[in-house]
């Protein structure tokens, strides 16, 4: 919301200002989702700082963040970046794949240099640069750590987000990893990515099964209700708990070495910051930047944890 | 439905009202012996508990909700309401933690702050409907959107928790019980009990069953129809602050997506208790076996395989439609067999 009213306010002061631009001012539209839940919180706070940081070190860069609460919104967005702001890039974290599809492709053909951030667009040709995460990666590396603490006979349980194509990819991932380990898989249930439904979806596994050896909750959020849950129930000792993201909180807990949550499993909030980096890079530096940026989803470990804590991030 | 056909038809034809009060409870055991035998430990002590803490939060909210759906009213906001005054609480709690200290004090401060503001949501939401003559439906969903757009803002987009200190002295709210049964489930009987008393024993109950069903015909019979009204709101307020009081202390946090979707669940909550939507008749005691009914299917699907995830809305759906029909169901053969 903030951050609307900050790119409302230049949008109104670069109007203000628009014809005392100097020529070469190179403009670069960031369209993102409005900060509505953890993740997109953390998503908007970095966008912020990359955006303090690269303006600061390039005086010929102007970017203009806009945040979107729909699809629709998101596509009026990127016009008004196109037909206000006569943007030369536009970095995108599109709302859903198909509605914006068309929208970006319309920015395209102004000529601007396109960047896709997380969520892929149906046609990728229209794309000159694609930052995402890795959910497969993701998923692999949770079964992984799962494997390396448990082995045959024991119990884990799951507890997924929303049903989306995101979900099903680390979903299946895990569980083609976890296959041949010989560990139980005794249910998988919805919560949302919410601290809520986490709450109350472990308390019902917990009721319902006595012996739960390791939970993959791949989310912080997620986390985060699992753990009241299990201690109410007072059950710490028998299990410990795999998030996913990065939550700030979770990874101090994963520096001071919590028992309960030992690791986190990265799908970073930041990878808006690498994107708006690689974008400004294309008008600074010598070398090429157009292709595909997978981020990697590293372990969380107490010995590593340390440099993916942003103590100032909201998330 | 009117008050005075309820009310003239009860002594003649006693037994069928019974069965009518009885849906709503009959839907509530048979949903009982469903979740034991699809998984016996339905009905063991901790998950009953469980199941009655959780319906405390929507069943409280849904007592308020009661009077102001019997008086004719809608009150979309109770949501966005909770997720405001959480955030609120929590912030004033960390700053009361900040320059105090964490003591009682602390948690104190917390909930009198919820109180003033859930009153006062309540009244402007109140204020709208009856001075402004703005729909409750549109006042509501206004204040609905500006209390989460509230909440996001405050929260920075993420999420506000509370400062340990007082976290720890708060905690117990939630978690502690007295006579094996948790703190919030008393402040679910208390609230209920009340809200019967207040329903069905004073003038108050009466006089909102009366402009529910007739609005003018009531402004005649001189009851400050406008008052009421607004009390109702200011009620639904006191409720939803009660509600995040015992909320807080269960997870320390609040953000955007804190109480999203609980207007309809308690919404949901009234109706399949047996209150009319359109207004004119409140059963409080229908009510709370709504809220238990709505928890107790989610409860159920978290502890059974054999229906799909992807289904779990669909079985809601299906379960919630269907105990409405019994009582509207029975509803109807009894004005059959009237005529």
């Amino acid at each position: 919301m903030s951050l609307k009213a900050i790119a409302l306010g230049l949008l109104a002061t670069s109007a203000l200002v628009g014809a005392a631009v100097a020529q070469d001012q190179i403009k670069i539209g960031v369209s993102i989702p409005a900060a509505t839940h953890g993740f997109m919180g953390g998503l908007n706070w970095h966008a912020a700082e990359a955006e303090k940081r690269l303006e600061a070190a390039n005086p010929n860069i102007d970017i203009i963040i806009v945040t979107a609460d729909g699809p629709a919104d998101q596509a009026s967005d990127l016009e008004d970046l196109v037909s206000v702001h006569q943007i030369q890039a536009l970095v995108v974290l599109p709302f859903e794949s198909e509605p914006l599809t068309e929208p970006v492709r319309a920015v395209a053909d102004t000529g601007a240099f396109i960047t896709v951030v997380d969520r892929g667009l149906t046609d990728p040709s229209i794309q000159d640069v694609y930052v995402s995460g890795n959910n497969t990666e993701m998923g692999v590396n949770s079964a992984e750590y799962m494997k390396t603490r448990l082995g045959e006979g024991d119990n884990i349980v799951i507890l997924r987000g929303i049903p989306t194509v995101l979900d099903t990819e680390r979903f299946d991932a895990f569980m083609g990893a976890i296959e041949g380990s010989g560990i139980n898989v005794l249910d998988n249930k919805f919560a949302n990515w919410n601290r809520d439904d986490g709450f109350e979806v472990m308390q019902d596994f917990l009721a319902r099964f006595p012996d739960i050896d390791g939970v993959w909750a791949q989310d912080d959020d997620i986390t985060l209700g699992v753990v009241e849950a299990i201690k109410q129930a007072g059950r710490e000792s028998e299990m410990f708990v795999v998030g996913g993201a990065g939550m700030k909180e979770i990874v101090k807990g994963v520096m001071d070495g919590d028992a309960l949550v030992p690791v986190d499993v990265l799908y970073p909030p930041a990878q808006i910051a690498t994107a708006m980096d690689v974008t400004v890079n294309h008008f600074i530096s010598n070398g090429p930047v157009t292709g595909s940026y997978i981020l990697g989803s590293p372990l969380i470990t107490q010995e590593n944890a340390e440099q993916f804590y942003f103590p100032d991030s909201p998330f | 439905m009117s008050v005075s056909t309820h009310e003239a038809a009860k002594p003649v034809k006693g037994l069928r009202i019974d069965f009518k009060t009885l849906g709503p409870l009959l839907a509530l055991v048979l949903l009982v012996i469903l979740g034991y035998s699809l998984n016996p430990a339905f009905l063991n002590e901790g998950n009953v508990t469980n199941i009655l803490t959780r319906s405390a939060f929507i069943g409280i909210i849904a007592v308020g909700a009661t009077f102001v759906i019997t008086a004719g009213g809608i009150d979309l906001s109770v949501g966005s309401m909770a997720a405001f005054i959480a955030g609120v609480m929590i912030i004033v709690m960390n700053w009361a933690v900040g320059s105090m200290g964490a003591s009682i004090w602390t948690v104190l401060i917390g909930v009198g702050c919820s109180l003033i503001l859930g009153v006062g949501a309540g009244f402007i939401n109140g204020f709208l409907t009856t001075k402004a003559k703005i729909e409750a439906f549109i006042v509501t969903l206004g204040t609905m959107g500006i209390y989460r757009s509230l909440v996001t803002y405050f929260a920075d987009g993420g999420t506000l928790s509370l400062a340990s200190g007082a976290r720890d002295i708060y905690r117990p709210v939630y978690y502690d019980s007295f006579l094996r049964i948790p703190i919030p489930v008393w402040v679910f009987i208390f609230v209920a009990i009340i809200g019967w008393v207040l329903m069905n024993r004073t003038a108050f109950g009466r006089y909102c069953m009366a402009i529910g069903s007739n609005e003018h015909v009531a402004r005649y019979s001189a009851i400050k129809v406008d008052r009421v009204r607004t009390a109702t709101f200011v009620l639904q307020g006191l409720c939803v602050s009660l509600a995040t009081i015992i909320y807080v202390p269960r997870l320390g946090s609040a953000s955007s997506a804190t109480g999203v979707l609980w207007e309809l669940e308690a919404i949901a909550a009234v109706i399949i208790g047996g209150t009319m939507l359109k207004g004119g008749f409140g059963r409080i005691g229908g009510t709370v076996i709504g809220a238990l009914i709505l928890t107790a299917i989610g409860n159920i699907l978290n502890l059974t395989e054999i229906i799909s995830n992807y289904l779990n809305g669909a079985v809601q759906g299906v379960i919630i439609v269907a105990a409405v029909y019994l009582q509207r169901g029975s509803l109807r053969t009894r004005r059959k067999k009237a005529e």
